[in-house]
């Protein structure tokens, strides 16, 4: 070895570097498995499109017209081609470029993400660490009986609840969140507003009593009495002393709840007519049209890949311990 | 008024006075006092729009795409209000006195958005992109019947059929055959979303929005109200009917028919109810045993409970079929066939007849066939009981039901929305060899039967065939068909319209160009 590599003088530079590169491999891992799947599926774009007007003349025309007359490999092959030439192609049902396609849309899905989460985390890390402070008294036990009840909801419930109380019936805020062709910042805040708020009832209590564990397991500490002890404030020893070796386990639930936020968030779209990724994703996948799907997948698994690395690089840097599991 | 010059005029006129009358129209309040006036954003809460929606008129199905086209586009005809088929993008058309050839002259002051006259090559290309062995057409079937397109001049178009079709003209109304521009090698240029009609697309997100802007040099004089509208893709039945409570939207389709009577108490709000020729069909093969014997197929007409159905599935919002796919809506409806009623002990008898008492067999449904597909024959599962049949459900699932289901399965259930003409209904899906002649019947009178209606010009006699055919269908055929389906739109009192086309949804998809602010 001549000299210190790189990586052992930022050994946290490493791990990213390594992580990344497990990640790209993650993703062409599955690339293929989506393809096949779509592809194991009944039926195909040709089917679906046409519906009850198919006949076998016109399915084989339309395959015909888009290639899929060509074996799966070939398809696949030429799919990879373009995409590692950063060309997602066009989608098979309507001729749009995908990247076209996507672009608006990961825009609206990734705004209402943030929105929910701005909201969502704040509140949920600060009820949990309220919650640990007043262990057992009256206001953990009405915090945790309404997060659990509000995530106990379907979501889409919970929308349609939100939508009656505070659309139709006082007209505070739009029952649609479509926010047309080119809107102003202030109008989109005003529009997502509900699916927003539906998010963040869904997600909050998840990531409260993550905070609420992980910050009573270490108050449990003998470091911790000691803090009380030399004299240092609750609040104090909650955020300083207790947080940051608690840090670890919420960081990871946030991430996955905001990962969830981008994902998974199909049914509150439909309901409020919001037009996100994940309704893109399900239309396409009920029509088999592979390219979309396999752009929305790729999306979705480096959203994954990305928060959970971006998880364990703020644990770390709150916890350097962590880098060296024993 | 139509420029036709023989018998099939005063057969247009007969059809306006006979069929449509009965088309049961509730019409809501005031509505038809006011007349039209320019201006305004009409703004329509949309079922049924996809991601995958596309321009290509080759792929419309249904939903706000077919919508905007109508808006966008022309028609060589439209189908009016009161069903009738009536020139538009035509001056005039007229057939040969075989009906075979039909000659349709374009008008002369219509215009695409961007200015170009429409000729004749654009009508050729128009209908040649739902012909020929590389078209991907859902139409290809309509026009099988076409041997040849040529033009006439830069302004006629000659259409030459295999044999006589007396209803042609109501052929060209159907929305994959709206005019849109020829490229040069004669290909259609559907891309360019040019159209000869009152709107230009300035805004297209598939299953999200369509948006449209006035032409201010539309060549038709009353219509095209609005300055603008848009389509929003609402496929959620609460979200639309909360974007319509709410003031989101001015008009929506399709309401939820279980909340509809909530919705209709809200100040404001109207329905606009129609009796078209939509119908639910349970097709069974008639080839296979045990459906082969006619008296098993009447047997189990018999057995269904049509009132329970029209009742509990639709809430009342339909009417009571007898077996026929041709319906009140229809030129040649045949009133007086023996209405097929709920009656077990028939059903039994004709089991009996057929030797095969305590029949078993199972139909496959899925809601992706019709809304409440599965709750009707969940009816029938239990009507059937009590004579004597042991129908046993077979849940399908909602994906790929049309293609792995629908035609594969000896009994199952199917939808269609109807035809405006029998002509064009029986050929589609009860003539011998048709492509999607769901029961597998064959009937060699009805056949017979089928073409010598067609090229009749002589009304009577066409009723009279058409008559015999409604009764053998019903009699024989291999579809039990038990209702009707109203189309149903909620608008609110912030637009108006006239009397309303009954073939379809929105005014016949025209809403756009037919409705004005109020």
């Amino acid at each position: 070895m001549s000299g210190a590599p790189a990586g052992q003088r930022h050994p946290l530079l490493r791990m990213i570097a390594a992580r990344l590169g497990i990640g790209v491999f993650t993703l062409f891992v599955i690339s293929t498995l989506i393809f096949l799947a779509i592809s194991l599926l009944p039926g195909d774009i040709a089917q679906q499109v046409l519906g009850q007007s198919a006949t076998p003349e016109t399915v084989a025309a339309f395959r015909r017209e888009l290639g899929l007359d060509q074996p799966l490999f070939w398809r696949y092959l030429d799919w990879i081609g373009g995409v590692l030439h950063g060309d997602f192609g066009q989608s098979l049902a309507n001729g749009r470029p995908v990247a076209a396609l996507l672009a608006a849309r990961l825009g609206n899905t990734m705004f209402l993400a943030a929105y929910a989460a701005l909201i969502a985390v704040p509140l949920a890390v600060t009820l949990g660490l309220l919650s640990a402070l007043w262990r057992g008294r009256m206001f953990d036990r009405i915090t945790n009986v309404l997060t659990l009840s509000a995530i106990s909801l379907p979501e889409f419930l919970i929308a349609y609840i939100l939508m009656f109380l505070l659309a139709v019936r006082m007209g505070w805020f739009p029952s649609i969140a479509d926010p047309g062709a080119s809107p102003g910042f202030g109008e989109m805040l005003n529009r997502t507003f509900l699916p927003a708020i539906t998010l963040v009832l869904v997600v909050t209590a998840h990531m409260m009593r993550m905070t609420r564990a992980a910050v009573v397991n270490v108050m449990g500490n003998p470091y911790v009495t000691m803090a009380r002890l030399k004299g240092a404030s609750r609040w104090r020893v909650v955020t300083r002393h207790a947080l940051p070796n608690a840090l670890a386990p919420i960081v990871n639930v946030v991430a996955l709840n905001i990962a969830w936020l981008i994902t998974g968030v199909v049914i509150v779209e439909v309901v409020f007519v919001y037009p996100g990724l994940g309704q893109l994703m399900v239309d396409s996948v009920t029509n088999r049209d592979i390219p979309v799907v396999q752009a929305c997948a790729l999306i979705f698994a480096a959203v994954y890949i990305l928060l959970n690395l971006l998880a364990d690089v703020v644990a770390i840097a709150a916890n350097p311990r962590l880098l060296h599991p024993r | 008024m139509n420029g036709m010059k023989n018998g099939i005029s005063r057969r247009g006129l007969l059809a306006g006075a006979a069929g449509m009358t009965a088309a049961g129209l509730i019409l809501p309040r005031g509505a038809f006092a006011q007349t039209a006036k320019r201006g305004g954003t009409l703004r329509i809460g949309h079922a049924s729009g996809a991601t995958s929606d596309s321009l290509d008129p080759a792929t419309f199905a249904a939903g706000p795409i077919v919508t905007a086209m109508l808006a966008v586009c022309n028609n060589l005809v439209e189908i009016d209000a009161k069903g009738q088929a009536v020139p538009e993008l035509a001056e005039s058309y007229e057939p040969d006195a075989e009906a075979k050839v039909w000659t349709f002259r374009l008008r002369d002051d219509a215009t695409f958005s961007d200015g170009r006259k429409v000729t004749a090559a654009d009508v050729i290309a128009s209908f040649n992109h739902h012909r020929g062995a590389d078209t991907k057409s859902g139409a290809k079937g309509s026009l099988d019947q076409v041997v040849d397109i040529r033009a006439d001049g830069e302004t006629a178009v000659v259409f030459e059929l295999s044999s006589g079709n007396a209803d042609f003209a109501y052929l060209t109304s159907d929305y994959h055959f709206v005019i849109m521009p020829a490229k040069a090698d004669g290909t259609l240029d559907w891309e360019s979303a040019l159209g000869t009609g009152g709107y230009v697309i300035e805004n297209f997100e598939p299953g999200v929005r369509i948006s449209l802007k006035r032409r201010d040099d539309y060549w038709k004089a009353e219509r095209a109200w609005f300055d603008e509208a848009v389509l929003l893709t609402i496929n959620d039945p609460t979200a639309r009917q909360n974007a319509l409570m709410t003031g989101e939207v001015d008009v929506i389709n399709s309401p939820d028919l279980a909340t509809l009577h909530l919705l209709q108490r809200r100040p404001g709000l109207s329905l606009v109810e129609v009796t078209g020729t939509a119908h639910y069909t349970m097709p069974m093969f008639c080839d296979v045993a045990p459906f082969k014997d006619a008296n098993v197929r009447k047997a189990l007409k018999y057995a269904v409970n049509r009132q329970e159905i029209l009742d509990k599935v639709l809430r009342g919002h339909g009417q009571i079929a007898n077996d026929s796919p041709i319906a009140p809506a229809n030129r040649y409806y045949a009133t007086d066939l023996p209405q097929h009623t709920y009656d077990p002990d028939r059903a039994k008898f004709y089991l009996k007849e057929a030797g095969m008492e305590g029949l078993k067999v199972e139909i496959s449904a899925a809601d992706a066939a019709s809304v409440g597909a599965l709750d009707m024959v969940q009816l029938f599962q239990q009507s059937a009981q009590a004579a004597g049949i042991e129908l046993t459900v077979k849940r399908e699932p909602d994906d790929g039901y049309w293609s792995n289901v629908w035609l594969k399965k000896p009994f199952c259930v199917s939808y269609w929305n109807g035809r405006p003409t029998e002509d064009d209904m029986f050929s589609l899906v009860y003539a011998k060899g048709a492509e999607w002649n769901e029961g597998h019947w064959e009937n060699d009178r009805f056949n017979e039967l089928l073409l010598k209606a067609r090229a009749e010009l002589d009304d009577s006699l066409r009723r009279e065939m058409y008559h015999e055919m409604q009764g053998l269908v019903s009699e024989d055929g291999g579809t039990i068909i038990p209702i009707f389906v109203n189309y149903i739109d909620v608008a609110n009192d912030k637009v108006a319209h006239g009397e309303v086309a009954s073939n379809r949804f929105l005014d016949g998809w025209k809403i756009v160009e037919r409705w004005w602010q109020a």
